[in-house]
C-alpha cells in the first residue's frame, strides 16, 4: 500500500516524463473536469470529503480553504504552490518535484480551475537546482500538450503556471512571508488576518498549498474523496509522504497511510543504524516538539496520535536520533538554526531566539547556571504565540520539548559542566 | 460614521462606540485609553511588528495586537489585564535585552517612548547575561543624527520614507538579528521632509544633529508657532531653553500640516543665532556704518525718508516681504500711504505685471482637498521643493490614483509618477498657449500656434474630471510673461470647469494681497519703482541681493536712491552697499503677528523668543517710525491693537483668484541662443533660510549653486562638468559659476538659480544669457 | 491607514538599461520578468540578483559587488535599498568575493546525526580553512547552511548547483579531487 499518489509513478522508468505520469493515468482528470465543465463547487466538496489536510506543516483541511475564495468577485487571483521546503528534516517535495512533476502540475491546473485562477506560481526553493529544472521541463511539456496557457484544451479556461526561485530563507515557507518573496520583498510574513484567500498575491485573493497537498488532488478526484479518506484513519485522511531520516538504515521518503505505526515505518526505513537503541524522535520536522524513543514505538502516524503526545505530525518530516546524541547539542543547533532563520520583525522573535540560543550553547559549553533552565521556560512562554507567524511557536517548541522529557540532560550539563552522553550516563 | 454603521464595544469596562472595522488601537485613542506601541503610527501603513500593543480580548486564549485587530460589535477588550500587562512586559524586556542604558547621555532621554514605557513595563534587573547588540552609526547627511544601536527596529522611519517622503532611503538590511536600519551604503538623505524621521523614531536612534548635546528635553519649555517660510502655515512647537529655540517640531493639525514638518521649517531656526544676526540699529555716516542706539537711528530713518520725499510722495518706494506678518504689512503700508506714496508691493520675485491681477490669489480651496484631486495640472511651479507640505498632498492624491501634469522649462525630480511636460521658458510658454487653444481659446498668440493631439486629450480629461485643479506658481510668476500665462492657465481652467489656484509666495502672500500690499492709483509695482528709481525706499525683510526678480536692477536703484531705511534680521553685504540705515528686526519666531496661509486661514502667533539683542518687533518700529514722521494714527500699544485694526479694514474680503484675462497679451520673451531659467531653490527663499547651516548643507542648497545645461549644449559650447563659466546677462555684471551638464534642462536653457550667492550680480530669472569659460 | 500593496519601483525608469551587463544576462533577467504582471517588475528581483550572481561581470563570478547591486536596482527601476534589503536577507547571495567552488555544508540535525562534524573538520583540515573562509589561491569557500532538504542523505553539502549526498571523508576526497 505504498506510494499510490503522490508517488505513483515511482515505478516507471524516468518517473518525472509525461510519458510515465500518462502511464498511470495522468491528465485524465483534468481532461474530463475541463471537458464535462465539473462545477468548481463540486470539486471543492470532495476535496473537503477527501479529507485532505494540508502538507505543509499546519495540516489545515485543503478542501475548506479552497472554499474560502469569492469566485463572483472581480479581478485577478492566484494560486501558489509552497516548495520551500525548508523545514529541517523534511525533504519529501524534493521528490514530488524530481520524480512526478507532472502531477503537481495537473493538481495545480485544477486548484486554478477551481478557484478561478488564471495565474499560479510554485514557489521552489533556491537550491533545489534538479528539482527546479525537473518542475521547468515538465512544465515545458505540458504546455506544449496544451495543458497551460490559453483556452486549455479548448475549455476557455486559461492559466499561465511558472517556477520562482528562492534564495535561501526557512522563512520563506511561511505562507505569507512566501507572496512578499515572490513579490520581490524580504520574506517578512504579513499579520493575518487578512488571510492570503482575501489578501495575497500582489494584494489579490490567493490560495497557497503545499507541493504534496497539490499533488494529492488529480488522485483524489481520479478515485474519489471516499477512496482517499479511507486510505487513513479519523481526522487524517489519505496517504502521507513521510520523510525519514537520523540514526537509521535506510534514510528516505515513505508514501504510506496515515496512521500507519511509528515502528512500521521504522522498520520499512531500515531500523536502527547498528542497532542502537532509539533515544528519541521528531516527529514532524525539526518545529515538532521531540518525543522520547520509547513513547514513540507505542504512536501511529497521524495528526490525532502525535498531537496527544504532546507533538505534532507538522510536514511528515521524521527524525530519528539514537542514544550517541546529546540532546542539549541537537538543541542547541536548532535553536541556532531558528535564531539564523527569524526575519527580524517581530521583536520576541528577533530577540527571543538570539536569547534563547545564547542561553542554550552556554549551557552546552558548560558555562549553564542553575536558573538557566526557568529562563528557558520563560522565555519560551514570551515568544509562543506572540509573533506575526508561527515562527516564534515553532523556536519555542523544541526547547519546550526537551526540557520536558531530557531536563535531566540539560541539569547534568549545568551541574556538572559537561556532558551526560559523553560521559557514559 | 452613521448610527446604524456604529457598533459597541467594551474596552476596560468602559463601552466604546466604534465604526465596525476600525482598528482596536484607534478606538481606543479616540477615547484616551493608552495602549503602549512603538511601530503603530496613524500616518503609516500597519507592521504589526513590535508586539507591545498587546491586549486581552474576550474569548481569545492569547493576547492580540491592539493596532491591527478589527473591532466587532460586543468585544470586550482588557488593556491591563494580568494577561495583557504580562504580554506588554514580556515585549518590553525583550525590547531592552539588546538597548543600551544610555539615556543619560541619549537626546530622546525624557521624551523617549521606550524610556516611558519601559518605567511602566520594564522589569529593575536585566536577566539578559549575554553581550548587547552594537551597530555602526552611518552618516545619512546634515540633519539626523543616528544612533542605531538603539533602534528596536520599529520600522517607522523605513515606512515613512517609502509611504510619506516617497523616497526609500532608509531601508532595514540583513535578516533576523543582524537586521538594521540605515542606508547601507552610506549616503546623506535627500528628502526635503527627512527630518520627520526625528519624531517618528520613539527611540534616540535617530535624532535631530543640529540640535544634538544642546539640551535635555526637561530642561526646555514649549511655545507654539506657526512657521514662516511657505504659505502652508505648518503650526510648530518651539524648544527653547533659556529663551533660546533650540529645535522644532511639528504641532499636529490635520487642515495644514498634518503632523509632518519640512526641513525648511524645521531647521531654519539656527539662522536666529547667526553671525551675521543684527543686534543693533545700524546708521551709515559718511560711507561709514555706525552702531548706534534706536532713538538716534529711528531719526535718521525718519529724516531720511522725510528728505527724500520732499513734496512728491511718489518718490518713495515700499518693498516688503511677503513673508512679514499682516501687522508689519499693515503699518508699513500706512506709513507709505500716510508719506502719499503709492509705491509698494510684495510681489518681488514676479517679473510680468501686465493684465489685471487676480484680485487676491491663493490656493483657491482647502490645502486638505489638494489630496483629493482626480487631475492636477501645474504651470512654473515645483512644489516639492516649493512648498514641501503642498508637494506631499499632491503626491497623496498622486498615490490615490490623480493624473499630475506639468508644465515646466525644465524637468523635475517627482517622487510619484507624473507626466512632465518640458519645453525652453519660450517654447514652454508656447506649451500652455497650446493647451489653451484646445480649451477653446481664440485670441493673441494662441493664433499662431498648432495644437497637438496631446493638448486636445489632456483638455478633455481635465474637462472630464471630477475634481480638476490648474496651480500657477513660483517659476511662471518670475516669467516675463507671466501676465500671459496666468491668463491662459485662467482661461484653461475657466474652460474646463476647473479650479484655479496660485501658489502664492512667502508665509503671508494671501495676507499681503488681503491687506493690498500692491502699487496704490497711479502706484508702481516692484518692478517699476526699480526700473523707475526712486529717491527713497523702504526695504521690509529683505536682502536685495536675494530677494528681487532683478537683483542687478535692483541693487543699482537702490543704490542711486537718497535714502534706503531697511528693516532686517541681518547684515548683508548687499543691505550694507545699498541701505543708510538699518533697522534689526525680530524674526517671525521672536515676535507676535498673523498671518494668512496659503489658503487664506488667520493663524495668528505670540513671540516665542525674545529679539536677539536689541532687535525690535516689525510693529514697534513702523509704530515708532509713523509717530516720529507725525503721520496719525500710529498710536498702538500691542500688537493685537494693530491687528484688530488691520483685520478691521480688511471687513469681509476674502481671496479670490477673479480677474479679467487680457487675450491682447504678446509672447514678450525674445527668442534665443540660451535662456536663463532661475529657479528660487528651497533653501534661498529668505533670509533666514539662507542662513541656517544645516539646510545648507543639504544636497538641496549645495545642488542649487550648480549652472545646469543640457548635455547636448554643453558638448556644443564645450563645456564639461566642473568648468568655470561666465555668465552674462544684458545690464548686470558678470558672474562665474560651475557647469554640470544636466539632461534636465531643455537644450537652449540654461537653470541658474536666484537667490544663491553670485546670482545678485545678475538681472532677471529668465532671459538671455551668454556664456563662457572662465 | 491600512496595508501596502505597492512595488517600490521608481516613479520614472531611468534609461542607459542597455548599456548594463551582458545581453544573456539581460535575456535572462527579461524571461524573468515576463513571468509576472507588468507592474511587478519588482518580482524579478530575486532571479536577477542569482543571474548577475552566477555570471562573470567584471571579473566576479559567484558574488555581488555594491556595482552589480545599484546595476540591478538600475535595470529594475527599483531603489536601491530596495535591492539591498532583498540582497542581505537571502543566505544565497553573497556580497564578498567566494571561491571557486562553494562549498555549502548543512549541520543542521539529521546532518549533525549523521556525521557532519566530522565531515567539516575533514574539510577544514583538507583545506586549511574554517567555516566562513575562503582558500587563499580562491579555490574554495567552506560555508555551513541549514538544512538543505536532502536529509535523507545525510551528511550532505553542495557545491555549486549540485548536491552530494552520503558523504564520508573518502567521498569528500573523490568529490573535491573531481572538481576542477
Ligand atoms: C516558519 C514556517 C515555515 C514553513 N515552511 C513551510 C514549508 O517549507 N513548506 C510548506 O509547504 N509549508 C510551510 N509552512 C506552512 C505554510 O505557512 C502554509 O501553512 C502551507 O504552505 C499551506 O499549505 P497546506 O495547507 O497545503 O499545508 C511553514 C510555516 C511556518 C510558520
Ligand atoms: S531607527 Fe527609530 S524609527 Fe527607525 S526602525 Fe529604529 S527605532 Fe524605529
Ligand atoms: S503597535 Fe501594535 S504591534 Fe507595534
Amino acid at each position: 500500500m505504498a506510494n499510490e499518489v503522490c508517488l505513483r509513478t515511482l515505478d516507471h522508468d524516468q518517473p518525472w516524463s509525461l510519458e510515465a505520469y500518462r502511464a498511470v493515468g495522468g491528465y485524465e482528470v483534468l481532461k474530463r473536469v475541463l471537458q464535462e465543465k465539473t462545477a468548481p463547487d463540486d470539486i471543492i466538496a470532495e476535496v473537503k470529503k477527501s479529507n485532505l489536510r494540508g502538507r505543509g506543516g499546519a495540516g489545515f483541511p485543503t478542501g475548506v480553504k479552497w472554499g474560502f475564495i469569492n469566485r463572483s468577485a472581480p479581478g485577478d487571483r492566484y494560486l501558489v504552490c509552497n516548495s520551500d521546503e525548508g523545514e529541517p528534516g523534511t525533504f519529501k517535495d524534493r521528490d514530488i518535484l524530481r520524480y512526478n512533476p507532472h502531477q503537481l502540475i495537473e493538481g495545480m491546473i485544477i486548484a486554478a480551475y477551481t478557484i478561478g485562477a488564471a495565474r499560479g506560481y510554485n514557489y521552489i526553493r533556491g537550491e533545489f537546482q534538479e528539482p527546479y529544472e525537473r518542475f521547468e521541463a515538465a512544465l515545458e511539456e505540458a504546455r506544449k500538450e496544451g495543458f497551460l496557457g490559453e483556452d486549455i484544451l479548448g475549455s476557455g479556461f486559461d492559466f499561465q503556471l511558472h517556477a520562482h526561485l528562492g534564495a535561501g530563507a526557512y522563512i520563506c515557507g511561511e505562507e505569507t512571508a512566501l507572496l512578499e518573496s515572490i513579490e520581490g520583498k524580504k520574506g517578512q510574513p504579513r499579520f493575518k488576518p487578512p488571510f492570503p484567500a482575501l489578501f495575497g498575491l500582489y494584494g489579490r485573493p490567493t490560495i497557497i498549498n503545499n507541493t504534496e497537498s497539490l499533488a494529492s488532488i488529480p488522485v483524489i478526484l481520479e478515485k474519489g474523496g471516499d477512496w482517499f479518506k479511507d486510505l487513513g484513519v479519523e481526522n487524517s485522511g489519505g496517504t502521507k509522504v513521510f520523510s525519514i531520516s537520523g540514526n537509521i538504515n535506510n534514510p528516505g521518503v515513505f508514501e504510506i497511510p496515515m496512521g500507519t505505526p511509528f515502528k512500521d515505518l521504522l522498520q520499512m526505513a531500515g531500523g536502527m543504524k547498528d542497532g542502537r537503541p532509539i533515544k528519541a524522535v521528531i516527529p514532524g520536522g525539526s518545529s515538532a516538539p521531540v518525543i522520547p524513543g520509547a513513547q514513540m514505538m507505542e504512536l501511529t502516524m497521524d495528526y490525532d496520535a502525535i498531537q496527544q503526545a504532546g507533538s505534532m505530525l507538522g510536514s511528515g518530516a521524521v527524525i530519528v536520533l539514537d542514544d550517541t546524541n546529546c540532546m542539549v547539542r541537537v538543541l542547541e543547533r536548532m535553536s541556532y538554526f531558528y535564531y539564523e532563520e527569524s526575519c527580524g520583525q517581530c521583536t520576541p522573535c528577533r530577540e527571543g531566539t538570539g536569547w534563547l540560543y545564547r542561553i542554550v550553547h552556554r549551557i552546552e559549553q558548560g558555562k549553564g547556571r542553575q536558573e538557566d533552565l526557568e529562563l528557558l521556560d520563560d522565555i519560551t512562554g514570551k515568544i509562543a504565540g506572540r509573533t506575526i507567524c508561527a515562527l516564534g511557536d515553532a523556536a519555542a517548541g523544541p526547547v519546550q520539548g526537551m526540557l520536558k522529557h531530557f531536563r535531566d540532560e540539560f541539569q547534568y550539563h549545568i551541574d556538572r559542566k559537561r556532558c551526560l552522553v559523553s560521559a557514559g550516563g | 460614521m452613521t448610527e446604524e454603521s456604529t457598533i459597541t464595544i467594551e474596552v476596560d469596562g468602559r463601552a466604546l462606540k466604534a465604526a465596525p472595522g476600525a482598528m482596536l488601537i484607534d478606538v481606543c485613542d479616540a477615547a484616551g485609553i493608552h495602549i503602549p506601541r512603538f511601530c503603530y503610527h496613524r500616518k503609516l501603513s500597519l507592521s504589526a511588528n513590535c508586539r507591545m500593543c498587546l491586549v486581552e480580548v474576550e474569548k481569545v486564549p492569547r493576547p492580540l495586537p491592539a493596532c491591527v485587530t478589527p473591532v466587532n460589535d460586543g468585544m470586550k477588550v482588557t488593556t491591563n489585564s494580568p494577561m495583557a500587562v504580562e504580554a506588554q512586559k514580556g515585549a518590553m524586556e525583550f525590547l531592552l535585552i539588546n538597548h543600551p542604558l544610555d539615556c543619560p547621555i541619549c537626546d530622546q532621554g525624557g521624551e523617549c517612548e521606550l524610556q516611558d514605557v519601559a518605567l511602566g513595563y520594564g522589569s529593575d534587573a536585566s536577566r539578559y547575561a549575554e553581550a548587547k547588540r552594537v551597530v555602526a552609526d552611518p552618516d545619512i547627511g546634515p540633519l539626523v543624527a543616528t544612533d542605531l544601536t538603539r533602534c528596536i527596529h520599529c520600522t517607522r522611519c523605513v515606512r515613512f520614507g517609502a509611504e510619506i517622503a516617497g523616497i526609500r532611503e532608509l531601508g532595514a538590511t540583513g535578516r533576523g538579528d543582524h537586521m538594521t536600519i540605515g542606508t547601507y551604503v552610506e549616503h546623506a538623505m535627500g528628502s526635503e521632509l527627512a527630518g520627520n524621521v526625528i519624531d517618528l523614531c520613539p527611540v534616540g536612534a535617530l535624532t535631530s544633529k543640529p540640535f544634538r548635546f544642546q539640551a535635555r528635553a526637561w530642561e526646555m519649555v514649549q511655545r507654539d508657532g506657526i512657521a514662516a517660510h511657505d504659505g502652508v502655515g505648518s503650526n510648530v512647537h518651539y524648544h527653547l531653553r533659556r529663551d533660546q529655540i533650540l529645535r522644532v517640531h511639528p504641532k499636529d493639525n490635520e487642515a495644514v500640516n498634518e503632523c509632518w514638518l519640512s526641513d525648511r521649517d524645521r531647521f531654519s531656526y539656527q539662522a536666529l543665532s547667526a553671525a551675521d544676526r543684527l543686534l543693533k540699529p545700524l546708521v551709515k555716516q559718511g560711507g561709514e556704518w555706525r552702531e548706534t542706539d534706536w532713538q538716534s537711528a529711528l531719526e535718521a530713518a525718519a529724516q531720511g525718508l522725510a528728505q527724500a520725499r520732499g513734496d512728491d510722495g511718489n518718490q518713495l518706494g515700499g518693498l516688503l516681504s511677503p513673508s512679514a506678518s499682516l501687522e508689519e504689512l499693515y503699518l508699513a503700508k500706512k506709513l507709505m500711504r500716510g508719506l502719499g506714496s503709492a509705491n509698494l508691493d510684495h510681489r518681488l520675485r514676479q517679473a510680468d505685471f501686465r493684465g489685471d491681477p487676480p484680485k487676491v490669489p491663493w490656493l483657491g480651496g482647502p490645502i486638505a482637498e489638494l489630496e483629493e484631486q482626480d487631475l492636477v495640472v501645474i504651470i512654473g511651479a515645483n512644489p516639492r521643493k516649493d512648498q514641501p507640505l503642498l508637494g506631499h498632498r499632491i503626491r497623496k492624491a498622486a498615490m490615490k490614483g490623480a493624473e499630475v501634469v506639468y508644465f515646466n522649462p525644465l524637468k523635475l525630480d517627482l517622487n510619484y509618477r507624473a507626466a512632465q511636460w518640458v519645453a525652453n521658458p519660450r517654447d514652454w510658454v508656447l506649451e500652455v498657449a497650446n493647451l489653451a487653444k484646445a480649451a477653446g481659446v481664440r485670441k493673441g498668440v494662441v493664433n499662431k500656434i498648432k495644437v497637438a493631439d496631446h493638448h486636445k486629450e489632456l483638455f478633455k480629461r481635465l474637462k472630464a474630471a471630477d475634481k480638476a485643479l490648474v496651480l500657477v506658481g513660483d517659476l511662471a510668476m518670475g516669467h516675463p510673461d507671466y501676465g500671459l500665462l496666468r491668463c491662459l492657465a485662467a482661461q484653461v481652467a475657466e474652460a474646463a470647469g476647473a479650479r484655479l489656484g496660485f501658489l502664492t509666495p512667502g508665509a503671508n502672500g494671501v495676507g499681503a494681497a488681503l491687506l493690498g500690499v500692491t502699487p496704490g492709483e497711479g502706484g508702481l509695482d516692484a518692478q517699476a519703482m526699480l526700473a523707475e528709481p526712486r529717491k527713497g525706499y523702504l526695504l521690509l525683510g529683505i536682502d536685495p541681493g536675494f530677494d528681487l526678480e532683478n537683483p542687478a536692477q535692483g541693487l543699482n536703484a537702490l543704490m542711486k536712491a537718497e535714502c534706503v531705511v531697511a528693516l532686517s534680521s541681518f547684515r548683508s553685504p548687499d543691505l550694507e552697499t545699498v541701505a543708510d540705515v538699518i533697522l534689526p528686526l525680530a524674526a517671525a519666531p521672536e515676535s507676535a503677528g498673523t498671518f494668512f496661509n496659503i489658503e487664506g486661514t488667520q493663524q495668528g502667533f505670540n513671540g516665542a523668543a525674545p529679539p536677539a539683542g536689541e532687535a525690535r518687533p516689525g510693529w514697534k518700529i513702523l509704530r515708532v517710525l509713523g509717530n516720529l514722521m507725525n503721520l496719525g494714527g500710529f498710536d498702538f500699544n500691542t500688537p493685537l491693537q494693530v491687528r484688530d485694526e488691520a483685520l478691521g479694514m480688511l471687513g469681509d474680503a476674502a481671496p479670490d483668484n477673479g480677474f479679467e484675462p487680457d487675450p491682447a497679451l504678446e509672447l514678450t520673451l525674445p527668442e534665443a541662443e540660451l535662456l536663463r531659467i532661475g529657479e528660487l531653490p528651497i533653501y534661498s527663499v529668505d533670509p533666514m533660510v539662507r542662513r541656517a547651516p544645516a539646510l545648507q548643507a543639504t544636497a538641496d542648497a549645495q545642488d542649487a549653486a550648480y549652472l545646469r545645461l543640457n548635455p547636448e549644449d554643453a558638448k556644443r559650447l564645450g563645456f564639461t562638468a566642473g568648468d568655470r563659466i561666465t555668465v552674462s546677462q544684458p545690464q548686470a555684471r558678470k558672474a562665474v559659476f560651475e557647469a554640470r551638464p544636466d539632461p534636465a534642462v531643455p537644450q537652449g536653457a540654461v537653470a541658474l538659480c536666484t537667490a544663491i550667492p553670485g546670482s545678485q550680480a545678475l538681472a532677471g530669472r529668465f532671459g538671455e544669457v551668454t556664456l563662457e569659460k572662465a | 491607514m491600512g496595508f501596502k500593496m505597492q512595488p517600490m519601483t521608481v516613479p520614472e525608469p531611468a534609461p542607459g538599461k542597455d548599456q548594463l551587463f551582458t545581453p544573456e544576462i539581460r535575456a535572462e533577467i527579461d524571461r524573468w520578468i515576463a513571468k509576472y504582471p507588468a507592474e511587478w517588475k519588482q518580482s524579478a528581483l530575486m532571479a536577477a540578483l542569482v543571474a548577475v550572481q552566477d555570471a562573470d561581470t567584471d571579473n566576479n563570478p559567484g558574488w555581488l559587488s555594491q556595482k552589480d547591486l545599484d546595476d540591478v536596482a538600475h535595470y529594475l527601476d527599483l531603489p536601491p535599498i530596495a535591492v539591498y534589503e532583498v540582497a542581505t536577507f537571502y543566505s544565497m547571495y553573497e556580497l564578498k568575493p567566494v571561491g571557486r567552488h562553494k562549498i555549502c555544508v548543512c549541520t543542521n540535525v539529521s546532518c549533525m546525526a549523521c556525521g557532519s562534524d566530522e565531515i567539516v573538520s575533514h574539510l577544514e583540515g583538507k583545506l586549511g580553512i574554517k567555516l566562513g573562509q575562503t582558500t587563499e589561491d580562491g579555490h574554495y569557500t567552506l560555508k555551513e547552511v541549514e538544512c538543505l532538504g536532502a536529509c535523507g542523505g545525510a551528511p550532505m553539502f553542495q557545491i555549486g548547483k549540485q548536491y552530494y549526498e552520503n558523504l564520508t571523508p573518502d567521498r569528500v576526497d573523490e568529490i573535491l579531487d573531481g572538481l576542477e
